[in-house]
């Protein structure tokens, strides 16, 4: 029979129209602006500088190694080397970066950065609402821009960001270590040293 | 009644404050003005109402940004519409290019003359006023006929004749079960037809077996005639390119999609006037609410109806239509006719009504059970290849 079909179709949306408005199981609408889904760990959008600490400029862990820059397969990074060295967490001196550009309109997300990164300090950020009114006014973060602190990171990724901080404390204990076997090689040395010396002296003596 | 002696007292009133030779004028235009302004209005409003209701029928929201509820959002869509760049085709005819759109709102407004709001409110009081309707109607596919061809685009050129072919189909359904009413009537005049119609839910014509399959009949023939889903290959904007409508944009598109609504309100109208009574109320006891309100709420019932097949049902293929309109509706609208006819020759009443229940239901089932069983699927045979097997 023609129509029985269209007549059940019919029955099936007008069900829809009226639970829509008694059954907010229906309405699975996010309205986005003003309700936002919460973001899960694994999101990530554009990348971000970390820094420990309270201030971001001396905190900073990049050393502007452009291992990145160099890496980054749209190279939307930019990096200018300081001209001084300054020291990072091991007390090592090191270059902080002077410039730290990326350009976001360019930037496709992919993430080698974050991997190529012997010094843990690029790492993906989740945040996405970087739309500007023009083209050239927000869409090239600098440093300042970059600059997270440790514990947002935290925050945002916390599973990564333990992950992270057990790598370096390990690069610390094993700095540690090896400053420590560098003293105590040294201190041997002096002491042989000093022991070479008193027996030369008591050889001279005695003669 | 008392609303629209009061309509027409004020009106005549009114008239008298011209000189003399502007009285005509000045008095068409006071018919004329309200009912533009109305239709104007509820254009506006039911473009929201629909793209509310589908958002609702889909479980969506709708458009709620402008304004509270999204209210507002018709008054946005109108001035983007208005600041959108207005493109002529280089090598399209200019002055056609400008004259289609507004040729097929001048036919769709001009539909609304013949239609009477209430008791003497009807712009033009016509002894004919269904054939102009209907007369005034065929113009609109010349309207698009001409939008296509003045583009000078190939796609709208087909698209123009695609539309042409669906309405011209559907017109023959569409005027033959509205034959059927002007029969039982025994007048081609509007306000007779309702007067016919009077005295509450009842008298309308829809509760007769021929009415009431005439009023489904002309409910399809009119979703056809106005392009309206599930009928929309014409403009079908998720599959082809708009149509005769490809080459225009801004507010020429705009006045497009007026003209359609307008001409669906009209259609909307005389569905009520012919079928539900017009603007008579259900019941006699609420004949002191006026008449405009009746047939407003008819028209917006049947949009809102409307609103709600199209949320339903998938866009039918260009054959699938043409088959539709030719293998279904006219059969059925000729045995309308006949059905009609029988009715009239037995004087209505209960026997008369059983008659033409079994003569329509039996019509309306022994016709689509032959239609199904001849387009029934049957599995494929691969002749060639199996010829070529039995070959080898």
């Amino acid at each position: 029979m023609i129509g029985k079909g269209i007549l059940k179709g019919m029955v099936e949306t007008a069900r829809n129209m009226v639970g829509s408005f008694h059954d907010p199981e229906r309405m699975v609408t996010v309205e986005y602006p003003e309700q936002k889904i919460p973001a899960k760990e694994s999101a990530r959008n554009f990348p971000m500088l970390i820094f420990d600490g309270d201030d971001w400029e001396s905190g900073l862990r990049c050393v502007s190694c452009q291992i990145c820059e160099k890496e980054c397969p749209p190279q939307c990074i930019y990096i200018e080397k300081d001209t001084e060295k300054k020291p990072d967490f091991l007390g090592k001196p090191q270059f902080k970066p002077k410039v730290f550009d990326i350009d976001i309109s360019v930037c496709m997300s992919c993430q080698i950065c974050v991997e190529v990164c012997p010094f843990e300090s690029i790492r993906m950020n989740r945040e996405f609402e970087y739309a500007g009114e023009n083209r050239f006014s927000r869409l090239i973060l600098h440093k300042e821009d970059l600059a997270k602190s440790n514990t947002y990171y935290h925050d945002i990724h916390p599973t990564e960001a333990t992950e992270t901080d057990g790598v370096r404390e390990q690069k610390r204990q094993d700095h540690l270590a090896k400053e420590r076997a560098k003293a105590e090689k040294a201190a041997q040395a002096k002491k042989a040293a000093a022991e070479k010396a008193a027996k030369e002296e008591q050889e001279t003596a005695s003669k | 009644m008392w609303f629209e002696d009061l309509l027409i007292s004020l009106k005549q009133q009114i008239v008298m404050i011209a000189p003399e030779h502007f009285r005509p004028v000045f008095s068409a235009m006071l018919s004329t003005i309200p009912i533009l302004s109305a239709f104007g209005g509820l254009f506006a409003v039911i473009t929201l109402v629909e793209r509310k209701m589908l958002g609702r029928i889909q479980n969506r929201y709708g458009p709620n940004r402008v304004g509270p509820g999204g209210i507002f959002q018709p008054i946005a869509d109108g001035i983007k519409m208005l600041t959108k760049e207005d493109i002529i085709p280089f090598s399209a005819n200019q002055f056609l290019h400008l004259i289609a759109p507004l040729l097929l709102l001048v036919t769709a407004m001009l539909g609304l003359a013949v239609i009477p709001f209430g008791h003497k409110l009807v712009a033009v009081e016509f002894e004919a006023g269904i054939l102009f309707f209907f007369a005034i109607g065929g113009a609109a596919e010349l309207a698009v006929f001409i939008a296509g061809w003045a583009s000078r685009n190939k796609y709208a050129l087909l698209g123009s004749l695609r539309a042409i072919a669906q309405m011209i189909s559907y017109e023959i359904p569409l005027v033959l079960s509205s034959v059927a009413v002007l029969m039982a009537a025994g007048s081609l005049s509007l306000p007779e037809v309702v007067e016919a119609q009077a005295g509450g839910i009842q008298s309308w014509y829809i509760w007769t077996p021929w009415g009431f399959l005439g009023c489904i009949l002309f409910l399809i023939a009119t979703l056809a005639e106005v392009n309206r889903s599930p009928f929309d290959i014409p403009e079908a904007e998720s599959e082809l390119i708009a149509g005769h409508m490809t080459e225009y944009s801004g507010f020429k598109y705009a006045i497009f999609f007026l003209a359609e609504f307008v001409a669906m309100f009209a259609m909307c109208a005389l569905t009520a006037t012919l079928f539900l009574g017009g603007f008579h109320a259900p019941l006699p006891i609420l004949d002191f609410i006026p008449g405009p309100f009746w047939l407003f709420a008819k028209l917006i019932l049947l949009v809102l109806l409307f609103i709600w097949i199209r949320g339903t049902m998938p866009r039918l293929r260009a054959d699938q239509l043409m088959e539709f309109a030719w293998k279904f509706m006219l059969p059925m609208s000729v045995m309308n006719l006949v059905t009609t006819g029988v009715w009239i020759s037995l004087g209505g009443g209960v026997f008369a009504w059983v008659v033409g229940a079994v003569m329509n239901a039996g019509a309306y089932f022994g016709w689509s059970r032959l239609l199904s069983q001849s387009s029934r699927v049957k599995p494929r045979v691969y002749r060639y290849a199996e010829e070529t097997k039995a070959n080898v």
